[in-house]
Order: C-alpha cells, then sequence, then structure tokens
C-alpha cells in the first residue's frame, strides 16, 4: 500500500524566477521526499568555442555566462593569460581592477536579493534591490562606458582612465547606499513573515560543505572563512584592509545576511581604494613601447588605451596556468593550456555556480513544499553560469 | 435548416452564417479599434528569462526603466499571457519547452526576439547546440544589442503597439 | 606575499613529495602548484594518502584529448577548505589512458564533490567513470547524437581564413 504514496511534481524550465532548469521533486502530501536537479538548458558550449577564437576574442566570450558578473570572470581569465605570457599589470591598473570588481560584488548581490525576494513573493524587495543596483551600473557606466559587459580588462592593464570627478560622485554613491541598507533590515530582514520563512529552514553543516566542495557565500555562511582574496591576494587586495563575513547557522536566513555584509565591506574596500590609488600607466610597458608616439599623446590627453597590433595575435608560450578569483557567488577557477599557436588547445573554467549544483539534492529533502523557493533563492545558483 | 419569418425565407447553415456575420461586425471599424488599443496596452509577457539578456528585462521593469506604465506586465502562467519575449540564446533542450509553453498561450499572441543571439547566433553562431527561433515560432520583431539597453526593450514594446493599432502584426490574423 | 608564507609553502610541498615517492612517476612543483604525475592503476592510493593529509576537495575534473598519440589525460586539481595554510597550495593530479579504451577508476568515495565534474567530462570527452552512482548525461540534450563533442575530430565551423 506505500508503494504509491508518492507523487512526482515537475517545476519545469519555464519558472517564475531566475533562469532555466528543471526540478524532479518526488512529493509525499506536502513535505518532498527527494529532489534531484535537471541542468543543462542553457549549454552554450564556452570551452569548445574557446579553442576556435584568438586568445583576445575569448574576453567576451568568457564574460557572457554570468552577466551579473562580468569584471570578475574577465579578471580570472586575465590573469591566467599575463601567467601564460610572463608579464604584469602596472600598479595603478591594479588598483583600477579592483574597484571595478568590488562594483561588480555590490550589484550582484542586490540582484539576487531582488530575485530571492520575488520568489518569496515579495515584489517590494524586487523593485527596491534593481532600482539600487542602478547607481553601482551607472558608476561603472561612467567609467567603462557600458552597462554590464565591460570587457575593461586586457592583458596588461585596464582600457581606461578614471574621469573628471569620479571620487566624489563615487562618494554620494556610497552613502545612499548605505542609508538604504539600513531600510531593507527594517523592511525585510527582521520582518517577522521573512523570518518564519527562512530561520532553520535547508541547514547547511560545517563538514557537508566542506566535503561537497560548496564555495562562496554558502560556504562562509556555515562557519568556514574561506574566501580567495585573504587565502591566496591578487590585484591590489594585499594592501587593503577589509573582513571576511562569516555565520555559524548555516540556515538561508544566514546565507542572505553574509551577502548583505559582503555589501558593506565591499564599499569599505572601494573608499581605500580610491584614497590610495598610486598614479602612473595603466598599460604594461612591454606593450607601451610598441605604440607609435602620435598614439601615445593621444592616450595621455584622453585617458583612453589603443592596442597595439601584436593583441590580435597573442601567442604566448607553450605552458599551461591555472587562476582563481573570488566572483560574487564564489570561487572561479581557470585552466588554459598553450600549444603556442593563436588559440587555446584546452580551455577549462569551472563556475562558483556548478560547483554549488549538489546543493539541490543536499538540502531540499525532508521540506515542504513552499521551502523549495526560499531555499533556491538563497543559494543564488545563476543556471547560465553553470551551464557555460 | 429552413425558417421563416415575416413571409422571407433562410435556407443554410444558421451556425456558420451567424459565424461570418459576427466577423463582419467584429471587423468593422469602430468595434475593430477599440480592440486592437485594448490589446495593445495590456500585453503581457510570459516568464521566460533564457540566458543573459534576462538580465536587462528584468531591468526594465525595474523603477528606473518601469515599462509597466504601458500595461507590461510579467506574468507567470502561460495560460494568461498573450507576449513571448526569446531574450538571449536558445539550446535545442530549451526549444522544445519554448514550442509547448508557446501552445499554452491563447490567441492573440504575438513573439518578439531579443539579444544579438535570437536574431542570428550573437557571438555563439557556430555552436553546435543552439537554435535559431526564427526557425520555429512567428517573431514579428528583432531587438539587435548584447545584451539591448532597457531603453531599446521600450521603444521595441511600442513599436509593436503600433503594429498592433494600425493591423499589421501577424499575430492578429487568426 | 611575505617570505614566511613562501617558506610555508615549500615545507607543505616537500612533505607532498616524500609521502608520494615511489608511487608516482613524476613530481614538479612551481610556486604553489604541485604537479604529480601517476599511472591508473596508482590513482586511488595517491588520492586516499592526499585526503588524509588534508586535502578535502577536488577543484575541477578536466581531460584533454590528444589525438596523435591517442590518449586522453585526465587532470585533478585538488586543495583544501577547512585548513586555510593548506588551502594556498594546489595539488594537480595527472594519469593518462588511452582513448580506445577510456576507463578510470572514479574518486567519488573518496572525494564526493568529483561527482559531477566527472558526469561533464564522461559526456563531453568520453571516459567511463568505474564506481560512479550515476554516470548519465549532464548538459547536452537527450537526443544528442554524435561522437563527443571535445574531442578534437569533431569540428565546429569557423570562418576566414585559417593559418
Amino acid at each position: 500500500m506505500s508503494e504509491e504514496r508518492t507523487m512526482e511534481l515537475l517545476i519545469g524550465p519555464q519558472h517564475p524566477s531566475s533562469g532555466h532548469m528543471r526540478l524532479y521533486a518526488e512529493v509525499d502530501g506536502d513535505i518532498v521526499v527527494r529532489l534531484k536537479p535537471n541542468i543543462g538548458y542553457v549549454h552554450r558550449t564556452v570551452e569548445k568555442l574557446a579553442e576556435t577564437k584568438k586568445y583576445i576574442q575569448i574576453i567576451p566570450l568568457v564574460e557572457r555566462p554570468s552577466l551579473a558578473d562580468a569584471a570578475n570572470h574577465n579578471l580570472g581569465y586575465v590573469l591566467a593569460l599575463e601567467k601564460l605570457l610572463g608579464i604584469e599589470a602596472p600598479p595603478r591598473a591594479q588598483y583600477l581592477r579592483t574597484i571595478l570588481a568590488e562594483m561588480n560584488r555590490i550589484h550582484s548581490h542586490f540582484y539576487g536579493l531582488g530575485i530571492h525576494g520575488i520568489m518569496l513573493g515579495s515584489s517590494t524587495i524586487f523593485m527596491w534591490g534593481f532600482a539600487d543596483r542602478e547607481i553601482m551600473i551607472e558608476m561603472a557606466q561612467r567609467l567603462t562606458g557600458a552597462r554590464l559587459t565591460y570587457s575593461y580588462i586586457i592583458p596588461g592593464g585596464v582600457r581606461r582612465d578614471l574621469p573628471q570627478g569620479f571620487e566624489e560622485e563615487m562618494e554620494k554613491a556610497l552613502r545612499y547606499i548605505e542609508r538604504r541598507l539600513k531600510d531593507y533590515g527594517k523592511l525585510f530582514l527582521r520582518n517577522p513573515v521573512t523570518r518564519a520563512r527562512l530561520e532553520g529552514v535547508g541547514v547547511l553543516r560545517k563538514e557537508d560543505a566542506i566535503k561537497l566542495g560548496i564555495v562562496g557565500p554558502n560556504l562562509r555562511a556555515s562557519g568556514v572563512p574561506y574566501d580567495v582574496r585573504k587565502v591566496q591576494p591578487y590585484c591590489a587586495y594585499p594592501e587593503l584592509e577589509f573582513d571576511v563575513a562569516v555565520r555559524e547557522e548555516g540556515d538561508s536566513m544566514a546565507r542572505v545576511l553574509v551577502r548583505v555584509e559582503e555589501i558593506r565591506q565591499s564599499m569599505r574596500i572601494i573608499r581605500q581604494a580610491l584614497k590610495q590609488i598610486p598614479d602612473g600607466p595603466i598599460l604594461s610597458e612591454n606593450y607601451l613601447k610598441m605604440i607609435p608616439p602620435k598614439w601615445k599623446e593621444f592616450m595621455e590627453t584622453k585617458g583612453r588605451v589603443k592596442f597595439p597590433a601584436i593583441m590580435a595575435n597573442l601567442r604566448p608560450p607553450k605552458g599551461e596556468a591555472i587562476s582563481r578569483v573570488e566572483a560574487a557567488r564564489g570561487e572561479l577557477v581557470y585552466y588554459i593550456i598553450s600549444d603556442g599557436t593563436t588559440s587555446p588547445y584546452r580551455f577549462r573554467m569551472v563556475t562558483p555556480s556548478f560547483r554549488n549544483v549538489v546543493l539541490f539534492e543536499h538540502l531540499i529533502r525532508e521540506c515542504r513544499v513552499a521551502d523549495i523557493p526560499a531555499i533556491y533563492g538563497s543559494m543564488d545558483y545563476f543556471p547560465p553560469e553553470a551551464d557555460r | 435548416m429552413v425558417c421563416g419569418m415575416n413571409g422571407v425565407t433562410l435556407i443554410g447553415n444558421l451556425e456558420e452564417s451567424a459565424r461570418k456575420a459576427v466577423q463582419w461586425l467584429v471587423n468593422k471599424t469602430p468595434i475593430r479599434s477599440i480592440r486592437d488599443w485594448g490589446i495593445a496596452f495590456s500585453l503581457w509577457p510570459v516568464h521566460f528569462t533564457t540566458a543573459c539578456c534576462g538580465a536587462e528585462f528584468a531591468a526594465t521593469s525595474a523603477p528606473r526603466f518601469d515599462v509597466e506604465r504601458m500595461g507590461f506586465l510579467p506574468f507567470v502562467a502561460p495560460r494568461q499571457t498573450n507576449l513571448m519575449l526569446i531574450e538571449g540564446t536558445l539550446t535545442r533542450k530549451m526549444a522544445k519547452a519554448a514550442v509547448w509553453v508557446y501552445e499554452q498561450m491563447p490567441d492573440p499572441k504575438f513573439v518578439m526576439a531579443m539579444g544579438a543571439c535570437a536574431i542570428d547566433g550573437g557571438i555563439f553562431w557556430n555552436s553546435y547546440n543552439i537554435v535559431r527561433p526564427k526557425d520555429i515560432l512567428p517573431v514579428e520583431i528583432y531587438i539587435p544589442g548584447c545584451p539591448p539597453r532597457p531603453e531599446a526593450v521600450a521603444r521595441a514594446i511600442i513599436m509593436l503597439q503600433k503594429r498592433i493599432r494600425e493591423g499589421k502584426a501577424v499575430g492578429l490574423k487568426v | 606575499m611575505g617570505s614566511r608564507s613562501e617558506d610555508k609553502i615549500e615545507d607543505i610541498t616537500k612533505k607532498i613529495s616524500q609521502s608520494l615517492q615511489g608511487l608516482s612517476i613524476e613530481i614538479s612543483t612551481k610556486e604553489e602548484i604541485v604537479t604529480v604525475n601517476v599511472k591508473p592503476e596508482n590513482l586511488v592510493e595517491v588520492a586516499k594518502k592526499l585526503k588524509d593529509m588534508g586535502f578535502d576537495h577536488v577543484k575541477s575534473v578536466t581531460a584533454i584529448d590528444f589525438p596523435e598519440q591517442k590518449e586522453l589525460e585526465v587532470i585533478y586539481h585538488v586543495s583544501s577548505l577547512g585548513d586555510l595554510d593548506l588551502a594556498k597550495v594546489i595539488v594537480t593530479l595527472k594519469t593518462r589512458v588511452t582513448s580506445d579504451d577510456p576507463r578510470i577508476p572514479s574518486l567519488v568515495e573518496i572525494w564526493p564533490s568529483s561527482k559531477y565534474p566527472e558526469r561533464e567530462e564522461h559526456e563531453m570527452l568520453g571516459l567511463v567513470f568505474e564506481g560512479h552512482p550515476e554516470l548519465e548525461r549532464l548538459l547536452l540534450p537527450e537526443d544528442y547524437e554524435g561522437p563527443p563533442p571535445l574531442r578534437k575530430e569533431f569540428k565546429v565551423r569557423t570562418e576566414g581564413i585559417q593559418g
């Protein structure tokens, strides 16, 4: 009599939240017995296409899987490429890279908060989250010229210098976001409805998190203080002071609170970086000497970089390189093998959302059907990033 | 069937001729323009955030660009929506789901393709896993960009509204 | 990066080299990356030793196709999440199998975090991981017919002049 108790529920590819994936849920009444994810609905074969494109053409290709967080993906790829080429960017370019990466982290976390809000049913937080995100996008547009896909970081440096009046406008923007975060606390984080839906739901213990290889704010909300910016610092992080946000409970509420705390720490990093930024060139000396003098004058007056001709045909020597950065959703690893031609021989990219897919099976078990969007949103899973 | 009325006899299929009469009446100018005005200002898209362009689509409904003032409300269930906005790349696995969702929507329905990947592949043009939307669905308006700015999406909605009110939209010819 | 952390990395790499002597074909170090080349028969033992040392998760599983030598190379990148000193070091575990009979023991019981990456390399290159609980399609559509996509014999269209 107990063979046919469970019913299979297909939460299909078209669903009212971010991105496409299918969840097969086995439901017994209102309790979910087991859940199996089925991914691959946005698989755009980035790894195979990278073997047919030149190294500088891979920069836009690598930004597209995770549109909400493009600068960190760009940065990871260029760090691996610079290890292969054996060059380093000058200090001013390292600081500019750090500032853009932190701005990206802020507006990616607002995106995650907004999508989580609408999954729980609070469309106010969706509207607030996306409105406050526009401030950081506008500042990024002043710096780079584009809203979301910057392609700002190139091997050897960055493409543009700081415009006039950037520091004052950034200070105003950061003060506005600090005031708004207090309103989020009152409306969403300390709201009794949110607390009843998120506290104690989807608890991830510390040993399981380490065993399954989880990364990002999901890991730090379970008590493990692992952050690539502290373990193996890159760019300007060795000279900047900030704290790693860690919580011990491991439930969905802890994951949301870790993200809000990371927004505050990112604002602290941006303020310090803008005060300490050194003067100097923004492109490495190896490439600066290949540019003719007339264009060098243009570069000094306008603050924009003209590409030397060699960038179209970069041929790194034979070898391999690994790089890792801390993207907004976790740790991102790039592994490039080069065989001396203008395209890589093998290109491997492991994104944080791909490493977090196993949480669907592990966390959504013995809970109610209404907990599925609460846990799904707190993981900040982005399907195009996982499928690449 | 035969029916008589005041000395006049009508011969023929009553339901068929009643339907033809109603169609003629609805297509007369005052009623048709009210019907097209109603459709144009209540275009509800179904939540089909395919790939990266979905982030810009969500920003279009957000407070800064706010297309809800034109009657554009993203809605959850396909059976109560009449616009499908294919944002971004359509992979093979997803193309089957796209056709199912399109068939569930009630008539009259419209399709817009957003982004360079929906037009002709975009940056993934030589991938073995993608499908061009124009091969499987009747697309009316294409929005170029990678990703298109939210102002461009708002402009496309205004263009679609104009097409509907002039009676040129493909989805209206049922 | 001060000199104390560089010394720590050197100590760790020396410890790894000593404990894996005899089981591997070759060990080399470059800054913070330790590369260990093993034969497929010794793979499980080396993995167990690394796990006892404190390396507790797999970052990625990569497989590369070398068509001239008719071999597939499988690479595991292993590091630590719990121990912040060991977390600076990445151990690269390399092994080779023939491409006509690409079978290799799976490391899912030792490192559960390699479950999904191994599935992905199975469908992309045709590798068979023996002992994996759920070896089936992950990213490609169910009705996909044809050779595994990331092999070099599978060509995609390119434009322009190839030089």
